[in-house]
């Protein structure tokens, strides 16, 4: 029951590597930029340079693949969904050729093929994405994601307030599945079974577990904001940073290196 | 000698494996547990108890070794874990923190029912449990236990496990948190759970409670035992215990330096046996020659 193992996307992963030396504002710059170009991609090739410049990063990033891909493990089925989903009921148009027939469902091979590409599209993105988490921790996150946003300021968005939210929130999922490990653990200890049954006995099993950990994150929640208070934690106060935001030549190259990649990959779709 | 109610074999168990955050918690352990003892596991943070408790009840699966419960491999290809687990109560540390139900007595039923018994069975598990930790089942089984305090949750979550009548009752840090007289209460309540011949597995950081209670005391280190005796075999060496980390009962202490000051003291190790050592060394005293 190490549900540690199973933490949502990527969870930062402390190395010295040249990814994670990068100014984190370059990393979510980079992320959406690559995001986007995913989207733009309309042929294998391109999702197949893609995939090998993923692969290199992981390596650049020194994220173990084994790490990684356990990573996409919560995703496999949304994958499988869109590939399965995609076979019978993607557009083949009237010229689609027939794979199988299951029942009443056909399986076209324009389907199968939409369907694959999808699933490459949605894996990649998880990959780059998880890259970011890997090497940038919640803190220096936060920290670009504020300096992001501080454009918006002018429209009313509270900026430092949503990063300090993230951070939060990022910080304690964590703490929150260990919690929950902890707690199922106990239950077990006197009897209870969970994932055994039908659908109602499930969640009932469940009770045991969630109201225990609501009553701690609620416990949790309130001894944080008492901690925030007793340091006189005010968003509205001009803070100094322990660590500066500062723009480096590691970022002019990566930032370089990542609109090339984009222009190319654009070009070759 | 009797079956052991568990026995580990060469245990190791390392947490998150395959991921670069491994651990590992245990390295080749071996112990077991006899009817009737009341054994205390020892060691300071990180050294692998919790660990090992939650291997011996079947909630963890050892990367390595076997763990047996009534002879039985917990891991084995015909294995019967559930009834294993039965045998097997684990109260976790700060074990209030599980309590989930609307009453008090359904709480402790929780336990009793997922095993199965009649509505009259479990009632009469209940209010039984609930006296053995020192909480009157009228007064008590109707209130909501988040109305409690720390220490009356703590026994109500001790009652939810006792309630499952295991062979090994397995307390890890049953009084950390509690003020003196919830400790005291509590130690009490397990001295007489031991005396009607409940095998007690206790794990703690307090040396006194070690004195006072255990028959046989194991010490962890770093995921290996490395010392095993009785109270007394075990504070004997009190180099190693520094060493890593731990100490002497505050009454051992106090008969050592006394000792090495050349007052001729037999050794103790609780409070009234160190009274009565010392009593009788100044009676001597007083007596004999200078
Ligand atoms: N869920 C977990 N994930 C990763 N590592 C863990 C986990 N639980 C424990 N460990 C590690 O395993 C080792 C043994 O931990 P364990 O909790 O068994 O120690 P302990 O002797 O009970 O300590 P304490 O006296 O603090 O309760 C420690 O090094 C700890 O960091
Ligand atoms: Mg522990």
């Amino acid at each position: 029951m190490d549900l540690v193992k199973y933490a949502p996307v990527g969870q930062y992963l402390p190395r010295n590597s040249p990814l994670h030396r990068l100014d984190p504002r370059t990393k979510i710059l980079a992320t959406m930029a690559l995001a986007v170009v995913l989207f733009l991609l309309r042929a294998m090739a391109g999702l197949g340079l893609f995939a090998v410049a993923s692969l290199a990063l992981l390596v650049l990033g020194q994220i173990p693949l084994g790490y990684a891909l356990r990573g996409l493990r919560p995703v496999i089925f949304l994958l499988l969904l869109t590939v399965v989903l995609n076979a019978f009921f993607g557009s083949g148009g009237s010229e689609a050729r027939t794979l199988f027939v299951l029942g009443p469902l056909v399986a076209t091979e324009e389907g199968l093929r939409t369907g694959l590409f999808v699933g490459a599209r949605l894996l990649l993105l998880v990959t780059i994405t998880s890259l970011l988490t890997f090497t940038t921790s919640s803190v220096e996150l936060a920290d670009g994601l504020e300096w992001l946003l501080r454009p918006l300021r002018r429209v009313g968005l509270p900026g430092h307030e949503i990063a300090m939210m993230m951070t939060i929130a990022l910080r304690f999922i964590p703490t929150l599945l260990e919690e929950t490990e902890r707690i199922m653990k106990a239950q077990t200890a006197r009897g209870a079974e969970f994932g055994q049954g039908n659908i109602v006995r499930r969640a009932q099993a469940l009770v045991p577990v969630l109201v225990p950990l609501l009553l701690s994150a609620i416990r949790r929640s309130e001894e944080l904001a008492l901690a925030m208070e007793a340091r006189c934690y005010s968003s509205s106060a001009p803070r100094t940073r322990m660590k500066e935001l500062r723009w480096g030549l590691g970022d002019a190259v990566a930032g370089v290196l990542v609109v090339a990649a984009s222009a190319l990959l654009v070009s070759v779709r | 000698m009797p079956d052991p109610l568990i026995a580990c074999e060469q245990v190791h168990y390392t947490y998150l494996r395959g991921t670069p955050m491994a651990a590992v918690a245990l390295r080749g352990v071996s112990l077991e547990v006899q009817p009737g003892e009341l054994l205390a596991l020892i060691g300071p943070t990180g050294s692998g108890k919790s660990t090992l408790i939650q291997l011996c009840a079947g909630l963890l699966r050892p990367t390595a070794g076997v763990v047996r419960v009534l002879g039985q491999d917990l891991w084995g290809p015909r294995a019967d874990r559930r009834r294993a687990r039965r045998q097997v109560g684990l109260a976790f540390q700060f074990a209030e923190y599980q309590l989930f139900e609307e009453t008090v007595r359904r709480d402790v039923a929780y336990g009793p029912k997922n095993l199965g018994c009649s509505e009259e069975e479990i009632a009469q598990r209940v209010d039984e449990a609930l006296r053995q930790v020192g909480l009157d089942p009228a007064g008590f089984g109707d209130r909501s236990p988040f109305s409690l305090s720390g220490g009356e949750m703590r026994r109500v979550a001790l009652a939810g496990v006792l309630a499952m009548r295991p062979g090994v009752l397995v307390l890890d840090e049953p009084t950390a948190g509690l003020d003196p007289r919830g400790r005291e209460e509590l130690l009490a309540r397990i001295q007489a759970l031991h005396r009607q011949g409940q095998t007690i597995v206790l794990v703690t950081h307090g040396m006194e409670e070690v004195a006072r209670l255990a028959r046989r005391v194991i010490v962890l280190h770093e995921g290996r035992i490395v010392l095993e005796g009785s109270p007394g075999e075990v504070f004997a060496h009190e180099e190693d215990l520094h060493r890593i980390g731990l100490g002497l009962p505050e009454a051992a202490r106090l008969v050592r330096l006394l000792q090495c000051r050349g007052l001729r003291v037999a050794d103790a190790l609780t409070v009234e046996d160190a009274r009565a050592a010392i009593v009788a060394a100044l009676r001597g005293q007083d007596r004999g020659p200078r």
